[in-house]
C-alpha cells in the first residue's frame, strides 16, 4: 500500500523536494496511509471476496466442463460456441431483453415524467397525491406481481372484467405469449414511483425566471415544455434511461414469478420447471443463468451467459459515468 | 435567447388569443376562468392518475376478504366478509418462521451494513489517497454488477467451503464487508458536509475516529437513514437470495420467497393468496409512513444530486 493520506500539495513538494523526507513527516505518511486502508478496510476485503475473486472464477469457469461434483475439466470455447450457436433459451432472453430496453424503458421514463410533471402542477392535497403515486414502488415485487398475475386473470380477474364491461377486448395478458411483456410493462409502469420523485425534483430546479419570460414572449404550454423544461432536464432523462436499460437487462424476479404463477408451477423449494412461460416470452438473461446453473448444473455453460450480463451491464454504467461526470462529481 | 425567439414563433400561431386577451378590458375574469379550469383539468387527471395507482390494492385486498367460492368469481366486492382470512394464513405452518427470518435478514443485515459502510464512505468523501478514484469506480461497477455474474463461484464457495447453504448467513455475513449502494450514497451524502467542521474537530483535537462518531456522524443521520432504509426494503424484497441459498430448506424461507410457494400451494385460494401478499406489503407500506421523508430524500440523492 502506497497510498498517501496528506494534502496532494505536500505529497508534490515531497515527491519533487530535494533530500531525504524527514523521519517525523514520513511517520505521518504512514499513519495516513494505515489510517486510509482502515476505514476502507471492509470494503477492501468485500471487494476481493464477493467481487474479484467470484468474478475470475466464473471467467475461468467459462472455458471448464463443470457440473459442481467433478473437477472442473477445461474445454476452451465450447461452452461459448454452444451458447451463442445452438442454447435453444439464450437469443430469446437477448429479444426478449431489447424488448423490454425499447418498450419498458420508455413507457416508464415517459409516464414517469408525465407523473413528475402532473405533481408539480397539483396544488390542492398534493402530499396525498404524491404519497398515493409513490406507494406502488414500495410493494415487494414478489407481492406486487401476484397481485398483478391476479389482476390481470383472463378469465375471472377484475382488469378483464372490467375491460369486457366497456366493450374492449380482454387480452390473456400472462397466459399470452404476445401479452405477457405487455403484461409486465403494465407492472413496471405501475410501480414508477422512484422516476417520479426524481423527475419531481429536477422540475423543480428549472430556473423560474425561464418560465416568466417566455411566457411574456407568449410561449404556450407546450412551447415552454419543449423549449424549457426538456433542455432542462435532459440529464436526468437520460439517466432515467441508462439505469432502466440497466435494470432491464437485470430483469429477473417479476417476470420468473409472473411466469411459474401463471403457469401453475408449485413453487418453492427446488422443483424443476421450464422458465419464461408462456413459450419463453419472459425469459430474462439472469433466468437462464439460473436455469442453466441450477436446474442443469451446467456450470460453465451458466458463467458464459453470466460474462454476457457482466459485459452489457458494465457497458451501460460506463456510458452513464461518461455522459455524467456528475456521477462521481464533486470533490474531484 | 435565441430559444425565447423560436419559443414564441412556435406558440403564436397555436394560441393567439392568450396574447390577445392580455390587452383586452376583460383580462381579470378570463385569466380567473382559465385558472380555474387549469385547475380543474390538473385535479381530474390526479385522481385518474390516484386511481390507477390505487385500485390494485383496492382489488386486491377486497379478493382478500371473499369466500374461498367468491373469489374465484368475477365479482369486485366481497358479500361476506371473511376477516379470518388473515387468521388461517397467519396461521399457516411456516408463516411465523419467515417473518422471523426475514426480520433476522433485513436487520441484522441492515445494521451490519451501516457499520462497514460508514467508515468506506467517509475514507472515499473526505480523505485523500492515492487510489481514491479508481476505488470510488470500483465501487459503482460492483453496484451496478447483478448478482447472477457472480452467483456460481459464490454458491460453490458457501455451499461447498462453508457449508453454509439451507441457511440465510450467505446473505447475511457479505453485508459486514460494506454495500456498494450503500457507500456510495452515504458518500455523496457526506460530500455535502463542509470540510471546516472536519478540520475545526481536528483542531480541538479530535482524530479521525473521534470526528466520524462525534462530527460526521450526527451531521449524517438523513443520509444513514436513507441507506438503512434501503437496505432493508432490500433485504425485505429479496427473492433470488433466498432462492440460491434456502430453496432448500423450508425453515430458513423469508417473506418474499415463501409468498410464491404459498401461492402454489394454495393455488385455487385467491382470497388466501392476497391475504398474504397484504401481510407482506404491510409492513413495507407502514415502515415508509413513518419514514417517508428520509426515503424520498434517499431517492433523490441517488438520481439528481451529484
Amino acid at each position: 500500500m502506497t497510498s498517501t493520506g496528506t494534502s496532494s500539495g505536500i505529497a508534490t513538494g515531497i515527491t519533487t523536494g530535494p533530500g531525504p523526507v524527514a523521519p517525523p513527516l514520513r511517520a505521518k505518511r504512514r499513519r495516513a496511509a494505515l489510517r486510509t486502508a482502515a476505514f476502507m478496510s471492509p470494503w477492501l476485503i468485500g471487494f476481493a471476496v464477493f467481487f474479484a475473486y467470484p468474478l475470475l472464477s466464473t471467467v475461468y469457469f467459462s472455458f471448464t466442463k463443470y457440473d459442481g461434483f467433478r473437477p472442473p475439466v477445461f474445454n476452451g470455447l465450447d461452452n461459448w460456441t454452444y451458447v451463442f450457436t445452438d442454447y435453444p433459451l439464450f437469443w430469446p432472453a437477448m429479444r426478449n431483453t431489447l424488448w423490454l430496453v425499447v418498450v419498458m424503458v420508455a413507457c416508464r421514463v415517459v409516464f414517469g415524467l408525465g407523473v413528475g410533471l402532473l405533481i408539480t402542477k397539483i396544488k390542492t392535497a398534493a402530499g396525498v397525491f404524491r404519497t398515493l403515486f409513490y406507494l406502488p414502488y414500495l410493494a415487494p415485487p414478489v407481492a406486487a406481481t401476484l397481485a398483478f398475475v391476479f389482476l390481470l386473470n383472463p378469465g375471472t380477474g377484475p382488469v378483464n372484467t372490467l375491460l369486457e364491461a366497456v366493450g374492449l377486448p380482454a387480452p390473456g395478458w400472462f397466459t399470452d405469449a404476445d401479452w405477457s411483456k405487455p403484461a409486465l410493462t403494465v407492472l413496471a409502469v405501475w410501480g414508477v414511483g422512484d422516476l417520479m420523485v426524481i423527475f419531481m425534483a429536477a422540475l423543480l430546479d428549472v430556473p423560474k425566471e425561464q418560465y416568466e419570460a417566455a411566457e411574456l414572449d407568449g410561449a404556450g404550454a407546450w412551447a415552454r415544455f419543449r423549449h424549457i423544461t426538456l433542455p432542462n432536464i435532459s440529464p436526468i432523462i437520460l439517466f432515467a434511461v441508462v439505469t432502466g436499460v440497466i435494470q432491464a437487462m437485470q430483469y429477473y424476479t417479476q417476470p420468473l414469478v409472473a411466469g411459474k404463477v401463471a403457469a401453475g408451477v408449485i413453487g418453492g423449494s427446488g422443483q424443476q420447471f421450464e422458465p419464461g412461460y408462456p413459450d419463453k416470452s419472459t425469459l430474462t438473461l439472469p433466468q437462464v443463468v439460473y436455469n442453466v446453473g441450477f436446474q442443469r448444473f451446467d456450470y460453465g455453460t451458466a458463467c458464459v451467459v453470466a460474462l454476457v450480463l457482466f459485459a452489457l451491464s458494465m457497458a451501460c454504467t460506463a456510458l452513464l459515468m461518461r455522459r455524467r461526470g456528475g456521477l462521481i462529481g464533486a470533490g474531484d | 435567447m435565441a430559444q425565447l425567439t423560436h419559443t414564441k414563433a412556435a406558440a403564436a400561431p397555436r394560441d393567439p388569443g392568450a396574447a390577445a386577451g392580455t390587452a383586452g378590458p376583460d383580462r381579470a375574469g378570463g385569466a380567473d376562468r382559465r385558472a380555474l379550469l387549469h385547475w380543474i383539468g390538473v385535479h381530474a387527471l390526479g385522481v385518474a392518475a390516484a386511481l390507477f395507482f390505487v385500485l390494485p390494492f383496492v382489488f386486491l385486498f377486497l379478493t382478500s376478504l371473499m369466500s374461498d367460492q367468491q373469489a374465484l368469481t368475477r365479482d369486485l366486492v366481497p358479500d361476506t366478509w371473511e376477516w379470518g382470512n388473515y387468521a388461517k394464513v397467519w396461521n399457516t405452518p411456516g408463516f411465523l418462521t419467515w417473518w422471523r427470518n426475514t426480520l433476522l435478514y433485513a436487520g441484522l443485515g441492515t445494521l451490519l451494513t451501516v457499520v462497514s459502510s460508514v467508515p468506506v464512505a467517509y475514507a472515499l468523501a473526505k480523505f485523500r489517497f492515492r487510489g481514491r478514484r479508481l476505488s470510488l469506480l470500483l465501487v459503482i461497477a460492483m453496484m451496478m454488477l447483478p448478482p447472477q455474474v457472480v452467483v456460481i463461484p459464490m454458491y460453490l464457495f458457501w455451499a461447498k467451503q462453508l457449508d453454509l447453504s439451507g441457511t440465510l448467513w450467505p446473505l447475511i455475513i457479505p453485508m459486514a464487508f460494506g454495500d456498494a449502494f450503500s457507500i456510495f450514497l452515504l458518500r455523496q451524502f457526506l460530500l455535502t458536509i463542509p470540510d471546516e467542521y472536519l478540520d475545526a474537530a481536528k483542531v480541538d483535537g479530535c482524530g479521525e475516529v473521534r470526528t466520524l462518531l462525534r462530527v460526521v456522524l450526527p451531521m449524517a443521520k438523513p443520509g444513514i437513514a436513507a441507506v438503512a432504509l434501503f437496505q432493508f426494503f432490500c433485504a425485505w424484497n429479496d427473492y433470488f437470495g433466498p432462492q440460491i441459498y434456502a430453496s432448500d430448506n423450508p425453515a430458513a424461507w423469508t417473506l418474499s420467497y415463501g409468498l410464491e410457494s404459498f401461492k402454489g400451494a394454495h393455488h385455487t385460494n385467491w382470497n388466501l393468496t392476497m391475504a398474504a401478499t397484504v401481510l407482506v406489503m404491510a409492513p413495507v407500506i407502514v415502515l415508509f409512513f413513518f419514514a417517508q421523508k428520509a426515503f424520498v430524500e434517499g431517492v433523490t440523492l441517488t438520481g439528481v444530486k451529484g
